[in-house]
């Protein structure tokens, strides 16, 4: 397709859309002057019918499907789930999920949280900030190549004299410190934490700027009276800040902690789920579009979707009684 | 709306040092202060070399990215817009250029829908009232929790049962679809926040919920659409899974995300089309991002159940 066909194409769609809205308004509008109620109808309508279409509908053909063999035809009833919890290679998935929701959501919090209160009031603070914050804005296959350069690892022989370079920074600065080169995506199970580093590395950006905002919204005059008891730098750490932001603490974790249990992308990109670094979405995907077994695929965005719930009902909670404080 | 909302002026500058603390913990803050600001520093550094790095490699000759790292060619400076030429050129076989017009197509009506459908939809929703209004818009709210993995593969078969699998059409709903829900519950939110008195004014006075609408809604929304509309922005062109289900590996349709993962699948060997790439991919959200990053963070803070 040529480039003016594709743009066509979108002055195409976007031209059809504003048609739709125009005529919903348009009768909106006539149905008003003759005093129909309703309209509301007409404005949440296709809201409402592409959300039946696109999640409600797939969604419970996905839970139908996750009683189905591999090829959809026979009922297997749990089947699929008892699968995902006995056989080896499903255990290792969880296993990896596990480590991705408890390593990274504190890690990336510990980070951007001791970031914000180190550079908060200092100057050029908000240079500083960009430079956490700006991996938030690559996608994460940008940031998994620039993780896989970072990790880039020629052949070595300690015994042989002419070894090649090192390209990577991580493996040139141990050859640097005497050591020998690692092929850091292979050897599992610590290539999982290689795996994690590049979403911590996102992620700390996003936990700093909301605790930072969260830290300057801590009233003044709570500060100045602790300052005037003559607390110390960690006591007003411990007893000041961490209560006052609570809270917002909870709500990073939480979608830190959510991102990562859908995280696709990087392990896809870094290693495609080899060498035992696969997680519950990207096995999903693997399941379902290259290992041809739909009924196991989707047994676990099933799981995913179970595992997610219980994430967010705490963190809505949390959120009321803060509103209700 | 919620407890992590905050004002937009406190995201902003740095706030002056506070006047009235004790001359001891003053004293014990400029101690501390040298250690603050060194652990600062070296956080930022680690943070920034792993992109500094490859946005040296993507200037460096190929030949040699595969010969020296990137740190050497700071004693040894031989740089080059070859890889950049490469990626960007209309004909090249190995041209990046088709998918980056994929991801501007693609991305332009997957913002464009799904705003303005959810402002209609959260406008009704916070200012009509009707039957059944708390209980849909909980379900709206519910659905949020739906990971996309779920609805991929029935909804693959609905595209292929309509004829539309495989054309862009496919992607743009389906980022609409799954847009929507957290779109209308934030915008529902921020038009909570409306004085009730302006909408019976305006009703009084006569004007309909489409005057109403288009006079009054739009424009004192206008920072809550835009924060939104960079989120979903960033969502839409970053996009791996919904791309590569949806619109797979032709070079017709698939973005820059989607071509990246094809190369990285080559082994690592061909790290100057890699490295160029992945900043052509960067520079165009890293742009909107940083311009825009006040109301984005605003977005964030409001925004942060959506996973």
């Amino acid at each position: 397709m040529e480039v003016a066909d594709k743009l066509v194409t979108m002055v195409v769609a976007l031209v059809v859309f504003a048609a739709v809205i125009g005529l919903i308004l348009l009768v909106v509008h006539l149905l008003e002057r003759r005093g129909v109620r309703r309209v509301a109808w007409w404005f949440i309508g296709p809201t409402m019918l592409l959300i039946t279409v696109g999640l409600v509908y797939p969604a419970l053909r996905t839970l139908w499907r996750s009683f189905y063999d591999a090829a959809g035809t026979s009922f297997v009833g749990l089947g699929n789930y008892t699968d995902i919890f006995t056989s080896g290679d499903q255990l290792v998935v969880l296993r990896n999920t596990v480590l991705w929701v408890l390593v990274t959501p504190f890690v990336a919090t510990a980070v951007g949280l001791v970031y914000a209160i180190l550079v908060d009031g200092a100057r050029g603070e908000a240079a500083a900030k960009a430079l956490i914050f700006l991996p938030m804005a690559i996608s994460f296959v940008g940031a998994s190549i620039i993780w896989r350069f970072m990790y880039e690892y020629r052949f070595y022989d300690p015994d042989v004299e002419n070894n090649p370079n090192q390209i990577g920074l991580i493996n040139q600065v141990i050859v640097w410190l005497g050591g020998s080169p690692q092929n850091f995506l292979l050897n599992s199970p610590w290539n999982n934490f290689f795996l994690i580093v590049v979403m911590i590395w996102i992620q700390a950006g996003f936990a700093m700027t909301i605790l930072s905002a969260a830290i300057k919204a801590i009233p003044t005059e709570i500060v100045e009276a602790a300052r005037l008891d003559g607390v110390s730098t960690f006591e007003m750490f411990r007893f000041v800040t961490v209560p006052s932001i609570r809270p917002t603490l909870i709500v990073v974790l939480t979608t830190i902690a959510i991102g990562c249990l859908k995280v696709f992308d990087i392990v896809r990109t870094m290693t495609a789920g080899q060498f035992g670094t696969s997680v519950v979405a990207n096995e999903f995907y693997t399941q379902s579009f290259s290992a041809g077994n739909q009924g196991l695929g989707a047994a676990l965005a099933v799981l995913l979707f179970v595992l997610v719930v219980p994430i967010i009902v705490y963190n809505v909670r949390q959120l009321r009684k803060a509103d209700h404080r | 709306m919620s407890a992590v909302q905050i004002d937009t002026a406190t995201v902003g500058p740095p706030k002056a040092p506070g006047s009235g603390e004790s001359t001891a913990a003053a004293a014990r803050r400029r101690l501390s202060r040298p250690w603050a600001s060194l652990f600062a520093v070296v956080l930022a550094v680690l943070w920034t070399i792993p992109t500094f790095g490859l946005l040296v490699t993507s200037f460096r000759p190929a030949a040699d990215i595969n010969k020296s790292g990137w740190w050497t060619s700071f004693f040894d400076p031989n740089y080059t817009l070859e890889n950049y030429e490469t990626v960007l050129s209309a004909d090249s076989a190995q041209s990046l250029a088709p998918s980056i017009v994929n991801s501007i197509v693609i991305t332009i009506p997957a913002v464009v829908l799904p705003m303005f459908l959810a402002t209609l939809a959260a406008y009704a929703f916070a200012w009509m009232s009707f039957r059944g209004r708390n209980v849909l818009f909980i379900a709206v709210f519910a659905l949020q929790v739906v990971p996309i993995q779920v609805t991929l593969i029935p909804l693959l078969s609905l595209y292929v049962d309509i004829g539309v699998s495989g054309t862009f059409w496919a992607v743009w709903l389906s980022h609409t679809m799954f847009g929507l829900p957290l779109a209308v519950f934030l915008l529902h939110n921020f038009m909570q926040e409306i004085p009730g008195e302006l909408i019976e004014a305006a009703r009084v006075d006569g004007a309909g919920h489409v005057t109403i609408f288009f006079r009054l809604m739009l424009p004192m929304l206008k920072p809550a659409i835009a924060a939104l509309g960079i989120y979903q922005f960033l969502w839409v062109w970053n996009d791996l899974l919904v791309a590569l289900t949806f619109a797979g590996s032709s070079r017709d349709l698939a973005p820059m995300t989607v071509a990246l993962l094809n190369l990285t699948g080559t082994r690592g060997s061909q790290w100057f089309l890699l490295s160029a790439g992945a900043f052509v991919s960067i520079i165009i959200p890293a742009v909107v991002f940083l311009s825009l990053q006040r109301y984005f963070v605003r977005g964030l803070l409001a925004g942060s159940v959506k996973g």
